[in-house]
């Protein structure tokens, strides 16, 4: 199938803004199931609120659109009841960790078989501008008027300590390894964590002066770099690129499945 | 036949239940004085196949279990007045939704932390509109374990018929209380099974298209048909609307297919109403103590009756006004300030002949407190 049969076409033109990277992560995303050869009934999509929420309404699968930041909960009782289905889970930075921090972490140390996809644009988009738990010190937005002083989190290395099995991390500059990475985070038996780092012209980009959508995808390239590269050696500010872990750890559902078995067997 | 016959907690009772009705998958978060039902849905759910999730808080329960039942499953989470305070929007999402699902809540005292081990009824206007936005609700309640059982199969059935949630309000008495419970055979209650769609795979299927009946056939999610499920306001396809049309269309039908069914939704039970003067009206637990003084004082001639409500939402005013009508005194025994003497009243012709027995200090209301409180009203001093 061409992604093209993968979207409700019907909807578009799409509602985000010009310049806008989370089309761009759809795109990967719905690539990377062409690739894993996926059938569009076999796939549910689960979004809280927000910008990248508003990816389920675009993409021809089973679509659940839920509540700010409880996206992985919905999740989890869909995959429970149904574990023969495959989640994926798009989320915001504000989405994810911020309001459904508890929830991301709680995903991760059960290990569940669901792809949460974190499209981290630094700024909380659909309300208009204001800081995230990853916007990071020193950033303006609409609600850090005076520069922010909150520190940001690192969320690969939130979702290695929570206990995610795969974690990565990449950018919307980088859409060969995006979609590299979604298939094996799709295809991966057990919690994926895929962080994208996208480009948000209209507040982040504005509020910060960074330019234009294409100027801020250049500078994905030129603050990025490949897992464990020299580059990162000689300049530890770059921000890391790659599959952070791919973990053989007991899946969630299997698990279950065996305490049904146990649970027979005793009573 | 002996083994039929069981001596269990309320918690317990609403588990063997829940499990009668077709429950196969529980949700929830260890609180006071509920968590007897997961710790049971723990033990009893994986035997059956079922499945048992422990979620990180109530918040997250609520919303494991509205996917799962979107998937096709029976499913319950069970709380108190904390968790069910977390709960409420994702509540509001299962009601904008249509999204069958049981909520119990084992009512301790408020506001708060309140007094977690202590008797209260102060959720029922909490029950009522506790989450946002004008919306219907269901929320049954019972006093002994043989009706908690009837009430919670028809807490599965009521949700199944209109699509809704359904709160079980029930009280900390009744959910610690030990009795006995004759345990109904398969078959004995009738159970609603999920009005699934007869659109086959394939063909254009409308997930929120109601039928002329009001309801509206499922298609399990993950199954044969692809479509979107939102919060938003939506068109027959589940697709976001703001047409002005399309949004009052969907509200009125959320509201409508509960207030026009109150009939078929409202449960009660009367004793000694015929020639009652003095009318007390109950629920959950101070129903106890409330039959216990009607049945006491009968036997020295006064005439005195109960009318014990189950189903507390929809409020079922034309019912209590019909009841009440001859009267002298109607005198609402709750275990909180009056939240359902407000609906009385409301209910009655008059409205000055309506009283409140009640207590708020988490002691449990007994027959004495009811009577003192009765003398007072009837002028005769305690």
């Amino acid at each position: 199938m061409a992604v093209k049969d993968y979207i409700r076409e019907r909807f578009f033109p799409h509602m985000l803004c010009p310049g806008c990277g989370h089309g761009t992560v759809m795109g990967g995303m719905l690539r990377a199931i062409e690739n894993l050869g996926l059938t569009k009934n076999e796939i549910v999509m689960v979004s809280g609120i927000g910008c990248s929420s508003r990816i389920s309404g675009y993409v021809d699968f089973h679509t659940l659109h839920t509540i700010h930041g409880r996206a992985l909960a919905f999740a989890a009782g869909v995959k429970m009841s149904r574990p023969e289905l495959k989640l994926l889970v798009p989320m915001g930075d504000g989405d994810a960790l911020a309001i459904g921090g508890n929830h991301f972490i709680h995903a991760a140390r059960r290990n569940i078989d669901i792809t949460a996809i974190v499209m981290n644009n630094r700024i909380y988009g659909m309300t208009g501008g204001q800081f995230s738990p990853l916007t990071g010190y020193g950033k303006m937005a609409a609600t850090a008027p005076y520069g922010n002083i909150d520190q940001a989190f690192d969320t690969v290395a939130l979702a290695l300590a929570a206990g995610a099995g795969f974690v990565a991390r990449t950018t919307t500059y980088h859409i060969h390894q995006l979609v590299e990475i979604m298939e094996k985070a799709i295809d991966y038996k057990g919690f994926s964590v895929v962080e994208v780092l996208t480009q948000c012209p209209t507040y982040f980009g504005r509020r910060n002066r960074l330019g234009s959508a294409a100027k801020m995808l250049e500078h994905f390239k030129n603050t990025t770099t490949p897992m464990g590269s020299k580059a990162k050696q000689e300049n530890p500010a770059l921000i890391e690129r790659g599959i952070f872990a791919q973990r053989d750890l007991p899946e969630y559902c299997a698990e279950y499945a065996k305490i049904i078995e146990k649970a027979r067997k005793e009573a | 036949m002996a083994d039929q016959i069981r001596f269990l907690q309320g918690n317990e009772a609403c588990v063997e239940a829940a499990l009668y009705a077709g429950l196969n998958f529980f949700a929830g978060y260890p609180i006071t004085p509920s968590s007897e039902i997961m710790e049971q849905m723990a033990v009893r759910l994986p035997r059956l196949g079922g499945k048992f999730l422990q979620m990180e808080d109530e918040i997250a329960s609520m919303c494991a279990i509205i996917g799962a039942s979107l998937t096709g499953s029976k499913v319950m989470t069970a709380t108190s007045g904390p968790g069910f305070s977390l709960m409420q929007e994702a509540l509001g999402y299962a009601i904008m939704t249509e999204i069958p699902c049981v909520v119990v809540n084992v009512q301790r005292g408020g506001p708060s932390t309140g007094l977690p081990t202590n008797v209260s009824q102060g959720d029922v206007n909490q029950a009522r509109w506790g989450t946002h936005g004008e919306h219907a609700i269901v929320a049954m309640t019972a006093s002994s374990h043989q009706d908690l059982f009837a009430v919670t199969v028809d807490a599965f059935n009521i949700a199944e018929t209109f699509r809704t949630p359904v709160i079980l309000l029930f009280d900390e008495v009744i959910g610690h209380m030990r009795e006995r419970l004759v345990l109904p055979q398969p078959g004995e209650i009738p159970l609603v099974e999920r009005l699934r769609t007869a659109v086959p795979r394939g063909v254009d299927y409308h997930p929120y298209l109601p039928r002329e009946d009001g309801r509206l056939p499922m298609s399990d999610f993950g199954g044969d048909h692809r479509y979107n499920v939102t919060g938003l306001f939506h068109d027959m396809w589940g697709f976001p609307s703001d047409n002005p049309q399309v949004v009052h269309g969907l509200l009125r039908h959320l509201v409508d297919k509960i207030q026009n069914n109150v009939h078929q939704i409202a449960r009660f039970k009367e004793y000694y109403l015929e020639d009652a003067t003095t009318i007390l009206v109950s629920y959950g637990s101070s129903a106890r103590s409330a039959l216990h003084l009607v049945e006491n004082r009968r036997n020295r001639g006064e005439r005195l009756g109960l009318l014990e409500l189950q189903t507390l939402w929809p409020f079922p005013y034309g019912m209590v006004r019909e009841k009440c009508a001859r009267a002298r005194y109607v005198v609402v025994v709750e275990m909180n300030m009056g939240q359902i003497m407000r609906e009385v009243k409301i209910a009655v012709e008059q409205p000055d002949r309506v009283f409140l027995a009640n207590r708020i200090d988490g002691v449990y209301i007994t027959p004495t407190d009811i009577r003192n409180i009765l003398r007072l009203i009837q002028g005769k001093g305690v």
